[in-house]
């Protein structure tokens, strides 16, 4: 994988080790001229800017590496509370800010987020359950190597249930968390949903998703027995 | 929706589908289709796919003919048969105006309206689930009587003949689709099979009826077989029916169940119910919209012919299904008009419409009919109240004429393209000269 351009250089020793640890690599940028001259040969994966200590010369480096031909992204600003003014006007320079002191698992949340919405994968996003594969970034579903044709809020609720194994929802959190807003039908359409997908994985697999009697519904077993 | 978008536009590259298949239904309730290629797809997502309506039945005059298909991401499908050029795909359409406003001729954009206004009215949401009756016969050639594929009836469990096996692969073909099937068996008559789908709410599953008569149609044709949904294709044994079931939730709450009724009906329950029968007379050219479902609807073969409504009597036209102890999801009424040949679309929208005038306007539910109406004679009949639904395709259109419930609930255009369609076609069916006419009276008249 590409690494991060990251902002200041020398990188603030806890925002380095929170990439480390989340597996990302990074290569430190000390101002606007050296985007362009320390940039890897397969290019930059996208930015992680401080502007907290330096601010000018931060907010020189988010617009040198917006104005290439190809404007690269995603960009993550980091500001201080009190910077939160000068976010104003400025919304086509970053694609996401952070507070700091940052929390690293924030961090590892917000670099995901950005990720997956700018559809470049730091690693292919699987989720894997037994024969079941879901890949986040091409929105495929496959059992035993064998795709599951599946409509989108089938896929989305796939993917919720999937990520969460052994864990019980009830219809309300489903319809909340998977479809986000009140849908046709309300949480009755979380059953007609289950009951679809169910429907689609066929006899043999419709058993991974369990109803949980007057509570709502949970999928496989959870991986560390909790 | 514009993720839903995405997933449509990146399934398509993904799975290498060469043709994407835009539906959507005329006002007869006919499934129409034009193909895109995938590149065209992103624009038919922003802009609508181009075409012109006064081609199909219903929907336009000449003058203000084009019309514009918006595919509905939601229903994106890949479809599990083999086309000759590769894995193709299918999405429903909205029809809009080229200016953006719904197409008033569209029957999906009447039942959208219904069930908008259902849950304005009362945040209700209406859920249906319908049986769905039909016959496989030899081929479709006219000129010939039809010819049954087994003389099974009632729930026999044939022998692994061919019928059997086909209503298998149909019911296969319909789960891996996302259509789940709650029973299937064979049905009364000759060759007669039914196949019920399980609850969903009322758009999803007129979209469902369409592709389901598609996929039956399909499978029976892959066996050198035919599948019909006409109403009444064989005197003498019991019609193809329709029977739905419905019911309105309130958010996760079963808006037709009462713990405390002995019926465990709600009020609510029991004013659309009240509303269904009060207006079943002027919906019933919708659920019933051929000549020929006219001929299922008599005496003596299970279909309704009398504006009733019971618990466990089969000759009621609503019948509230007994449920299991303690399942308040499923309390829930059964209309047993309507036939497998109408237009889904537009009869959920006019049942909906019936209920919903019952429970705004707090109509009265008068006795049920415990007595099978069948049985009690016309003078009994008058004594109890019990009007009969329409005995022909012109009375329906009459009652539907006269009814402001019905306009509104199809909107201007539908309405009157509708009557006028339907009362050419009754015109045709007048003057025609029937073989029972030839038998029966030529010899001695």
């Amino acid at each position: 994988m590409e690494p991060l351009l990251l902002f200041p250089d020398p990188a603030p020793p806890e925002l380095a080790q929170a990439l480390d640890l989340g597996g990302y690599p990074w290569r430190p940028v000390g101002d606007e001229s050296a985007v362009d001259r320390q940039e890897p040969p397969d290019g930059w994966a996208g930015a992680i800017v401080c502007a907290d200590q330096n601010p000018e010369a931060a907010f020189a480096v988010c617009r040198a590496v917006r104005k290439r031909d190809v404007p690269l992204e995603p960009l993550l600003l980091l500001v201080s509370g009190a910077q939160l003014g000068d976010l104003e006007l400025r919304d086509d320079l970053f694609d996401d800010f952070m507070l700091t002191p940052f929390h690293p698992r924030e961090l590892e949340a917000r670099l995901k987020h950005l990720f997956w919405r700018t559809g470049r994968g730091t690693r292919p996003e699987l989720i894997e359950y037994g024969d079941l594969v879901l890949n986040l970034e091409t929105y495929q579903a496959a059992l035993s190597g064998k795709p599951i044709d599946l409509t989108y809020m089938e896929y989305e609720l796939l993917k919720f249930l999937a990520s969460h194994p052994g864990k019980v929802f009830t219809r309300e959190t489903l319809l909340s968390r998977v479809w986000g807003y009140e849908y046709y039908g309300g949480a009755r359409t979380v059953d007609v949903h289950i009951r679809r997908l169910r429907a689609k994985l066929g006899e043999e697999h419709a058993g991974l998703i369990q109803t949980v009697r007057s509570v709502g519904y949970s999928f496989g077993q959870s991986r560390w027995g909790i | 929706m514009e993720r839903q978008q995405d997933y449509v536009l990146r399934t398509v590259e993904e799975r290498g589908v060469r043709l994407v298949r835009l539906w959507f239904t005329d006002v007869l309730g006919q499934l129409k289709s034009f193909a895109i290629s995938p590149a065209e797809l992103e624009t038919a997502f922003e802009e609508g796919m181009h075409f012109d309506g006064s081609a199909i039945d219903g929907f336009s005059r000449v003058q203000e003919s084009d019309v514009l298909a918006r595919p509905d991401p939601n229903s994106f499908e890949i479809l599990p048969w083999a086309d000759d050029d590769g894995t193709s795909a299918r999405m429903f359409c909205d029809i809009d105006n080229l200016d953006g406003t719904p197409f008033e001729g569209d029957p999906r954009g009447v039942l959208r309206r219904g069930l908008d206004r259902a849950r304005e009215v009362g945040g209700y949401s209406f859920f249906v689930a319908p049986e769905m009756e039909f016959f496989y016969f030899a081929d479709n050639d006219p000129s010939r009587p039809p010819e049954p594929l087994d003389t099974g009836s009632y729930f026999d469990l044939t022998t692994a003949d061919v019928a059997g096996d086909m209503r298998k692969r149909t019911i296969a073909m319909l789960e891996s689709m996302g259509i789940p099937v709650e029973y299937s068996f064979h049905e009364d008559s000759p060759s007669q099979h039914e196949i019920d789908l399980r609850y969903t709410d009322g758009l999803s599953m007129a979209d469902n009826v369409m592709t389901f008569r598609l996929v039956v149609r399909e499978i029976a044709m892959e066996q050198g077989a035919y599948a019909t949904f006409m109403p009444k294709p064989l005197a003498g044994v019991q019609g193809s029916g329709m029977h739905t079931h419905i019911s309105l939730f309130e958010g996760d709450e079963n808006a037709f169940h009462d713990p405390d009724d002995p019926y465990n009906l709600s009020d609510t329950g029991r004013a659309f119910i009240a509303g269904l029968l009060h207006h079943a007379p002027e919906i019933t050219a919708v659920t019933n919209q051929l000549v020929n479902s006219y001929k299922r609807l008599i005496v003596g073969y299970e279909a309704p012919v009398y504006v009733s409504w019971a618990r466990n009597n089969r000759s009621a036209l609503v019948r509230v299904p007994v449920t299991k102890a303690g399942k308040a999801s499923s309390t829930r009424i059964e209309y047993r008009a309507p036939d497998p040949a109408c237009n889904p679309y537009l009869s959920f929208a006019v049942i909906l419409a019936a209920g919903m005038a019952g429970i705004e306007k707090g109509y009265e539910l008068p006795d049920e009919s415990a007595a099978n109406v069948f049985e009690m004679s016309d003078k009994e009949r008058a004594a109890a109240g019990l009007r009969p639904l329409p005995q022909s395709l012109a009375e329906a259109l009459d009652a539907m004429e006269g009814s402001e419930m019905v306009a509104e609930a199809l909107g201007d255009h539908i309405f009157e393209w509708f009557l006028r369609n339907k009362r050419s076609e009754w015109a045709d069916y007048k003057a025609h000269v029937s073989q029972f006419e030839l038998s029966r009276y030529l010899p001695n008249w």
